[in-house]
């Protein structure tokens, strides 16, 4: 059967019996790197396209339909003027720390891509740890955006970053806690045993209640770490001009720019292989026909699908809510999103030991 | 009760932000309530609302004839000076001299659309025409003068 896991099988085989070992590892690591910054232009262009598509029909709009067909290549002129536009650095500005903070914002992402099942046995590093791993490495990315805010020697860029700063901080909180819910049922930190272990049905339909306020409160709380709408506080158009990259032209916005989008399709990812079962196929109890069935649809195509179901959603909580304010946002977190996952976590807890889940 | 008071406040939150997601979803999936207008394309059909006012125009019927009696009220009414009346005197048939319009200069740049030069005539010789197409590449034609080259006032309308 064709599919991801076959291609990488065979690519190994053939570069094994050319190199050695070692040059082996070496070239695969070069293939995976440039497939990760390929799969990076690619979302980029595809989600900046979609979001504008989503936010244009919610708004009773129609959207880009003017470039290609249908506006399908609006992103990719789009990324043509940024690439062509002068990337300034301001004179007051820190010039080490603002020109290297684009850099860890991709870097970050580019981290975060590791431990992502993509398909069925398809994943760049299937480690023991892989959920500590993403939520230890996505808090880094609180750090770019200090650098960014700081280094810009501008009141906006440093308000907008120090918000960002206890915002991330805060929500940082509630979003492990919700991802412990699933560790706690799954009883393994590694994707690939969170995966197999819903092989029989999802969690948000093995785990009921508690999967169901978990996956509600990750959903807030990863839509706050990425810094989108309703909580886009950092970046603020209405108060601080564009937040933490008001300095920022040219191509290193663009970096900021795609890291964001790039971000939000991690968290998606994370969870849709922690709730929605990876690229674990839909399946029914015994209904035999239905499930073989599923089976056809590639692992891949129900990945994605996840994922891209999630990215929707997150677009459609940007479009639909306001912007919150910094004592609110705080509130939501310290008063509501915490104490919730923390009761939520002991009764997923309790639901592990005494098997009340399907 | 603290706690009943918590979990209200939360149901409430929730029942909120589903009620505009709710709307939002309705107009994401219900692409026929769009109203973007494809301008330069849907030039030939493009309905403009009844309520739009574009420029002022002064009609006149096909013996090249208006209304317009030369009283100034609009002149008068007109907050930022965008109307002038140019007076000329006409011989009447009988021998008299009567006074007359000789330009109505309408000053297009000046003009903010409040349509109180049309409620202010009183032999409504003056409207507010739907055109909005004003675009030109020197100011001095936007500089109109409304009566047509030749015409003059209307029977019976003094």
């Amino acid at each position: 059967m064709w599919s991801f896991s076959h291609i990488a099988n065979e690519l190994h085989e053939w570069l094994s019996s050319i190199f050695n070992p070692t040059w082996t590892l070496v070239i695969e690591m070069v293939l995976a790197g440039v497939a990760v910054i390929g799969l990076f232009a690619a979302l980029g262009l595809v989600l900046v396209l979609m979001e504008r598509r989503v936010a244009a029909w919610i708004q009773i709009r129609l959207g880009p339909n003017r470039v290609g067909p249908q506006g399908l290549l609006q992103s990719l002129a789009d990324t043509l003027k940024l690439i062509v536009k002068e990337g300034l650095t301001p004179s007051g500005a820190d010039k080490l720390l603002f020109n290297v903070a684009p850099f860890i914002a991709m870097i970050v992402a580019m981290l975060l891509m590791a431990p992502i099942a993509f398909a069925k046995d398809f994943q760049l590093w299937d480690m023991n740890i892989g959920v500590l791993y993403v939520s230890a490495v996505s808090s880094i990315m609180v750090i770019s955006i200090l650098m960014a805010g700081w280094s810009s020697n501008n009141k906006y860029s440093l308000m907008g970053a120090m918000r960002s700063g206890a915002q991330i901080v805060s929500y940082e909180l509630s979003a492990g806690l919700s991802i412990l819910t699933i560790v706690v049922l799954t009883g393994s930190l590694q994707v690939s045993d969170i995966i197999h272990a819903q092989a029989t049905g999802w969690w948000i339909f093995k785990g009921h209640l508690p999967v169901w306020i978990a996956f509600v409160t990750f959903i807030i709380a990863v839509t706050a770490e990425t810094n989108r709408a309703p909580f886009d506080l950092a970046e603020a158009e209405s108060e601080l001009t564009a937040g933490f990259h008001t300095e920022y032209s040219g191509m290193k916005f663009a970096l900021f720019f795609l890291a964001e989008y790039i971000n939000v399709f991690i968290v998606c990812a994370i969870g849709a292989t922690l709730f929605l079962g990876g690229w674990m196929p839909f399946h029914i109890g015994n209904w035999t026909q239905f499930n073989h069935v599923m089976d056809y649809i590639p692992s891949s195509i129900w990945f994605f699908g996840k994922t891209f179901f999630l990215i929707f959603l997150i677009m459609w909580f940007r479009w639909t809510f306001p912007r919150l304010r910094i004592d609110q946002l705080l509130n939501l977190e310290w008063k509501y999103l915490l104490p919730i996952s923390m009761i939520n976590l002991l009764l997923a807890t309790a639901m592990a030991i005494l098997g009340w889940h399907f | 009760m603290f706690i009943i008071k918590y979990i209200k406040e939360v149901y409430r939150g929730v029942k909120s932000l589903l009620v505009g997601m709710k709307r939002t979803l309705y107009y994401f999936t219900h692409h026929k309530e769009i109203i973007t207008q494809q301008y330069p394309d849907n030039r030939d059909t493009l309905v403009m609302a009844e309520r739009f006012k574009g420029e002022v125009v002064m009609p006149h019927n096909e013996k090249n004839e208006h209304r317009c009696t030369g009283c100034q009220a609009c002149e008068l009414a007109c907050p930022n000076g965008t109307i002038k009346v140019v007076f000329k005197n006409e011989l009447t048939p009988e021998g008299k001299k009567k006074k007359a319009i000789d330009k109505l200069v309408y000053h297009l740049e000046l003009c903010t659309m409040c349509n109180l030069c049309v409620e202010a005539c009183p032999s409504d010789a003056i409207k507010m025409a739907q055109t909005f197409e004003h675009s030109v590449f020197d100011r001095s034609e936007l500089t109109k003068i409304l009566n047509n080259p030749g015409s003059k006032i209307m029977d019976g309308v003094e």
